[in-house]
């Protein structure tokens, strides 16, 4: 996209008052960008039809950088909505965008993220179909905020439920974790911290597909730990199954340099925040069989099976640490915070 | 992670827990001194693999843990006089009398999480008309670093720097416990960190006016259980001395630089402890000539003072006369989103290391 040809730098809240400005806007970045017929229409909204069970989720994305190392907040916002339409066994298809816009934001910046929402969505396989742009006055944001609402079709063999997870079930997650969070820890004001950690930010939706399509309601649960991380995740399961879950630390898949960059700033990496992991309990007579299949996979080469559901010590998460020892994982508590020494 | 996995193997772990379970016949606690050394003690379970006759007890090194209250409230007091607060994370969420330094910022106060008290002295260069503070806690640890940011401000002739300082020693807090006549403690873990910097001669007349074994750990698993053995050897033996487990960090005399910097900016003097009350010559003030870098001195906060809360018992966890899950209000009244008191929410509080991964203790 030209730049020159937009004929403003900056937004200012003019392009916000639903005016001439406004359309300026709309035509020249995003109804280029993601042109289709649905939104050609320039109606209000779009007219689609879904047959069969949808699932809906909405997400906000309020990230500071809004630039970082393996991304922007443009493919988070969609990275995040279809995983999560994705967590709930099903095949996202549409999506809503609405961004917050603070005055000043470079137009430059904003088409960069525009543009990393259209790579994103069409490597997800979804349409934008509707959406929204507000700008609001400097100091009333953080640059940039969006909103994204996904609708998918529930995988026809999908069984996603708490209720169907029984004791030896084994959880499985797909790859390295705390990679999101290191990423962009490591680029925020104050730290003078610096690395060469990347956001694993990207879309799950296809590896999910493949799952169902091979296992179907053998596969329990699906969940991506993103704020909060492993942890508080893994926590909220074994209080809503009212069982008990058993890891392993050495079998947490903790790539080196982010398990360094943990350890030297005193982040438990089991509550750092995730973009591309997921986590799926199946059950225990296919477990090898879903590794191999997520080993295969571009978005699960690390995949492990990192532990199982028991009986024991119902609505507790333990751990069994690398030398042998026992500790509870509980849910994180308001953010991680740096520690003294 | 070289360095590190050596330390964390299960193998080599498991060998000194055995040995430890052969030579033990009797009764003995056991304190590591540092909060660090909790964490990690509680994290890899090994407290649940020691022999039953081995207690270790919980000491007072948590820097933010012994902070006193009415240190909060003087920060939380600059925040409101329109100051750029800057300190390290886990001070943060800290109870003070009234509100925590995140609530006060929540209402509009400017605080900053820093990593490195040098990163305040550039917000101050960068924020010419307004004053910055660093709440300058902890132990002889972090001494050298907020002694430089001093020297560094004093070098580039930036005035609207201080820093709020409550350093302690840990020396004569080993002292105040071991005076104390509920004292049960048999060895002691020194904290390894603390002796990288200040050396380990200051422990020698300590091991001999109290005739206790005290052995310098790190705070690998690895680390742990050799200075347990190494303790627990000492007393099966009936000794009383000085050893150095974490030799590959501690030197006889420590960081001579890091001690040159601190003993340039700060005094000895008497320190306030949190739950323990003062204690004499336990901490550094900062020196005559440095005085205008002492932000209690620059706005007139030093006449705050505010009584402890009463509920929470943090000076007998801190001198290890209570153990967090023996409180009435913990796990209770008292939790990490709701503290009472600082050990419950420093990242090297004995109450928060067992709210968060004690396997045993929680029910």
């Amino acid at each position: 996209m030209d730049i020159e040809n937009i004929g403003f730098e900056t937004i200012n809240l003019g392009h916000g008052s639903g005016g001439e400005l406004t359309r300026n806007l709309l035509d020249k970045i995003i109804f280029k960008t993601f042109s289709n017929p649905y939104l050609d229409q320039k109606h209000d909204g779009s007219v689609v039809k879904i047959e069969g069970e949808i699932a809906i989720s909405t997400d906000s994305f309020v990230i500071t950088p809004i630039f970082f190392k393996g991304g922007n907040i443009g493919e988070l916002a969609v990275h995040g909505t279809v995983n999560d339409v994705a967590m709930c066994g099903a095949i996202p298809k549409y999506l809503s965008l609405a961004f917050i816009v603070e005055e000043g934001l470079k137009v430059s910046e904003f088409i960069q993220i525009v543009q990393s929402v259209k790579k994103a969505a069409d490597e997800s396989g979804v349409l934008i179909i509707t959406g929204d742009t507000k700008v609001v006055e400097r100091g009333k944001g953080d640059k940039i905020f969006i909103n994204t609402t996904g609708f998918g079709l529930v995988h026809p063999k999908a069984n996603i439920s708490v209720d169907t997870i029984k004791e030896g079930d084994k959880i499985l997650v797909n790859g390295y974790i705390a990679q999101h969070g290191m990423a962009i820890m490591s680029e925020r004001e104050g730290l003078n911290f610096e690395s060469t950690i990347e956001s694993d930010t990207t879309n799950l939706n296809f590896i999910v597909t493949e799952l169902l399509d091979k296992f179907g309601d053998k596969i329990k649960l699906f969940r991506d730990p993103t704020r909060g991380g492993l942890g508080t995740v893994l926590h909220e399961i074994a209080n809503d199954i009212s069982k008990g879950i058993f890891l392993k630390e050495k079998y947490i898949p903790l790539e080196k340099q982010v398990a360094a960059a943990c350890e030297m700033l005193g982040l438990d990496p089991m509550y750092v925040a995730n973009e591309g992991v997921f986590l799926v309990i199946v059950d225990s007579s296919i477990e090898l069989e879903v590794l191999a299949l997520m080993k295969n996979h571009k978005k699960g080469e690390n995949a492990a099976i990192i532990g199982e559901i028991t009986s024991e010590h119902p609505n507790k998460v333990v751990m069994q640490s690398s030398i042998g020892g026992k500790r509870i994982v509980s849910p994180l508590v308001g953010e991680q915070l740096p520690r003294i020494c | 992670m070289k360095y590190l996995s050596e330390y964390r193997n299960l193998e080599a772990t498991k060998r000194i827990l055995d040995e430890i379970h052969k030579i033990t016949t009797r009764e003995w606690n056991i304190m590591e001194i540092c909060g660090g050394q909790t964490h990690s003690l509680v994290k890899n379970g090994i407290l649940e693999l020691l022999p039953e006759k081995v207690r270790m007890i919980h000491g007072p090194g948590c820097p933010v843990c012994v902070t006193p209250l009415n240190l909060i409230d003087k920060a939380i007091e600059l925040l409101e006089q329109g100051v750029i607060v800057c300190s390290f994370g886990d001070m943060i969420r800290v109870p003070g009398s009234k509100k925590s330094l995140l609530e006060a910022k929540a209402k509009g106060g400017d605080l900053r999480i820093l990593y490195s008290p040098i990163e305040a002295v550039s917000i101050a260069k960068q924020n010419p008309t307004k004053e910055v503070v660093f709440f300058a806690v902890g132990f002889e640890t972090t001494a050298p670093a907020n002694a430089l940011s001093v020297l560094h401000a004093e070098k580039e002739g930036i005035l609207n720097y201080s820093i709020l300082a409550s350093h302690v020693l840990v020396p004569p807090a080993m002292e105040a416990i071991l005076d104390d006549k509920f004292c049960s403690i048999d060895a002691f873990l020194a904290a390894g960190h603390v002796c990288a910097i200040m050396g380990i001669q200051e422990y020698y007349p300590l091991v001999e006016k109290y005739k206790i074994p005290i052995v310098v750990t790190g705070f690998e698993p690895l680390d742990l259980v050799q200075g347990i053995y190494m303790s627990v050897k000492q007393l099966e033996e009936g000794n009383h001395q000085l050893e150095n487990q974490y030799a590959r960090v501690v030197k006889e005399h420590g960081n001579t630089s890091a001690i040159n910097v601190i003993q340039k900016v700060f005094k000895i003097g008497n320190r306030e402890w949190r739950g323990i009350g003062e204690i004499p010559n336990s901490g550094y003030v900062i020196k005559t000539e440095y005085q205008k870098y002492d932000a209690e001195l620059k706005f007139k906060i030093n006449n705050i003072k505010v009584p402890e809360n009463n509920k929470c018992i943090a000076g007998e966890i801190l001198r290890g006369i209570k153990k967090p899950h023996q409180c009435n209000q913990f796990a209770k009244t008292c939790k990490p989103s709701n503290p009472l008191g600082a050990p419950m929410v420093s990242s090297e509080g004995a109450c928060a290391a067992y709210y968060h991964f004690s396997n045993n203790l929680i029910e």
